[in-house]
């Protein structure tokens, strides 16, 4: 084969990859679905991320004088999608963009919300993960979409959380609350006390397998504090919108508990990381997508902290 | 069936055809000539001039072939003969052949080493050859190698809970075991697995900060001894293509009850140490107080 027919070949691929994916693409819309009063979400779908940009759940509160929206997207178009759609809802401006952590698909579409009188807030630890992370992520972006990394595409928080902070929408108040290191090591959650509503951020996995970047103690720590609390409804990260609470926690519970202890078993017995990757396996599969993509990185990633554990 | 959906289904099966015909055909394409090139362009003479290398099974390099995550890609290789005062393997290279740094290290083994195996987790920045090459001590050269894909290994960040690795920076951490994970007293003299896990960021040097945009200076464990009873039985000369929190598996042969020392000096010239008490009839392993 020269090299001009691979070069047609790989054209072939692309275009055909393209025209497949082309009814996929447009079968969802930035359309915003109310959950519940003035509490709006965009569903994510369950895909890889890059490979889709719209995968998380965007979320978005209504105050009498201000909006909040939660989490932007993987890219700045998801996020311009987001930011119309919110315009054709409400006049009430967006004053507060929240990321719940620094995860490319939550807020690739900061850019689309950058205006004077627009606050981005995140957890303390937010701004570095992203100062060291978000050049990698629009790189990654870019290989997927053909495009070129625009580093003015990176918005930093402004106003960061520690504890727990309150934004004052005018008539209602969201509570905003930093967690210890779980599924990364700057997990925010909110809270719209007036609906009873949860919004978990990547706290709460449904159907998506959870993805582990952070500390896996940790994680089920904070959702065993979460799930001890009672709210009407709750927003994963991914997954159904309307999950109900704490029975929307149990299945990440169970995977990331499970995980725990059969690579507790395996570090004990002496095994290594390589091995142990291709041996532990997801117990209840049925209950989730991406496990190919995910559950080994996963397993690394757990593997990596309890070898530490006395 | 929908008129719609029949003709969604139907450029459906012809989009599957399609995609599976050009995968098909162009899959061939990246041939081991291609992916070899750094390594026969210049690697391999820069460090091996024009000396023999046989490709046999005197060792074996187990990789992945797809790394799930670049920044810790778990490496094993295998030894095809025991360490014996005649014959013994003396160093093993350890390259990958596309990094920013192709050489993630030099491992140096005696006949106390008992077996030349080793363990070790790597970054791999993007699709690249991975080889061992083993020296013996006759000098011979033997290489094994590997393909990985992975990417963005090297520049990828620090693991998120980047604070806790920082706040034990130096912690060591020694595991020592019988190959069959049982303690024998009749296995006395067989060579003994040990892991010795540091606590250390490992920094690439290659991890920019989007704000100030400067890189974090480079800053990673270069040198570890590790000796049982004063004899040598491991020792690793390494770059930043070691993983952060270095985790070094390895073989000894403890003929006696006696203490293994672990001596590790980073890029800044901070020195660590730990002993350990090996107590070879119970197979237990104590951190001296």
């Amino acid at each position: 084969m020269t090299a001009g027919d691979r070069w047609q070949l790989q054209r072939l691929l692309l275009y055909s990859t393209i025209l497949c994916s082309w009814p996929v693409l447009t079968s969802a819309d930035a359309g915003l679905q109310r959950i519940a009063d003035g509490v709006y979400v965009r569903p994510g779908r369950i895909a890889v991320v890059f490979e889709d940009d719209s995968i998380a759940n965007l979320g978005l509160v209504i105050g009498s004088r201000c909006a909040a929206v939660i989490d932007t997207g993987g890219s700045v178009a998801e996020g311009r999608a987001l930011y119309r759609a919110i315009g054709k809802l409400t006049d009430v401006p967006v004053c507060f963009v929240i990321n719940t952590h620094v995860h490319p698909d939550h807020m690739l579409g900061n850019k689309a919300f950058q205006r004077d009188h627009v606050q981005f807030v995140g957890h303390r630890k937010l701004p570095r993960a992203v100062a060291l992370r978000a050049g990698t992520y629009l790189q990654r972006a870019a290989e997927y979409s053909g495009g070129v990394a625009d580093e003015s595409q990176i918005v930093l928080p402004e106003r960061t959380v520690s504890g727990e902070v309150q934004l004052d929408l005018g008539q209602r108040i969201l509570i905003l609350r930093a967690h210890a290191t779980a599924h990364t090591d700057n997990d925010l959650s909110i809270v719209d006390p007036q609906t009873g509503t949860l919004f978990t951020g990547d706290l709460v996995f449904l159907e998506h397998l959870p993805v582990l970047d952070g500390s896996i103690n940790g994680w089920l720590g904070e959702l065993d504090q979460l799930m001890g609390e009672t709210f009407e409804r709750v927003v994963p990260g991914h997954g159904p919108v309307l999950a109900a609470w704490p029975q929307a926690g149990e299945p990440a519970v169970r995977y990331l508990t499970e995980l725990r202890e059969s690579t507790r078993t395996w570090i004990a017995r002496g095994g290594d990381l390589g091995e142990a990757q291709e041996r532990i396996e997801v117990s209840r599969p049925e209950h989730w997508q991406l496990i190919e993509q995910y559950h080994k990185r996963n397993v690394a990633a757990a593997f990596a902290e309890l070898e530490w554990e006395d | 069936m929908s008129m719609q959906t029949r003709r969604r289904a139907g450029v459906g099966s012809f989009c599957l055809a399609l995609i599976l015909l050009a995968a098909l055909t162009s899959g061939a394409q990246a041939t081991t000539v291609e992916e070899d090139m750094a390594w026969t362009g210049g690697l391999r003479s820069a460090y091996f001039a024009d000396r023999e290398i046989k490709s046999d099974e005197l060792i074996t390099l187990e990789a992945p072939q797809r790394a799930e995550n670049a920044a810790i890609v778990p490496i094993s290789i295998k030894a095809g003969i025991p360490q014996t005062e005649d014959r013994y393997i003396r160093t093993i290279w350890l390259f990958v052949d596309k990094n920013p740094g192709p050489l993630v290290g030099k491992f140096h083994f005696t006949p106390a080493s008992g077996r030349a195996d080793l363990g070790l987790r790597l970054r791999v920045d993007t699709y690249s050859p991975v080889r061992a090459i083993a020296e013996t001590n006759d000098g011979e050269l033997h290489m094994s190698r590997s393909f990985v894909k992975a990417s963005g290994g090297c520049s990828a960040p620090a693991s998120s809970d980047s604070d806790a690795a920082r706040e034990q920076l130096g912690k060591m951490k020694f595991l020592v075991r019988n190959e069959s994970g049982e303690d024998k007293a009749s296995e006395v003299e067989q060579p003994r697995l040990a892991q010795l896990m540091i606590r250390h960021p490992n920094r690439s040097g290659l991890q920019m900060d989007q704000v100030t945009r400067h890189y974090a200076p480079a800053e990673f464990v270069k040198q570890v001894k590790v000796s049982f009873e004063g004899e040598e039985i491991f020792e690793a000369e390494t770059s930043f293509a070691v993983s952060e929190n270095p985790s070094f598996r390895f073989y000894f042969v403890p003929q006696r009850e006696g203490e293994l020392v672990a001596e590790v000096v980073d890029t800044e010239g901070r020195q660590f140490s730990e002993t350990y008490e090996v107590s070879p009839l119970t197979g237990e392993v104590a951190a001296k107080q």
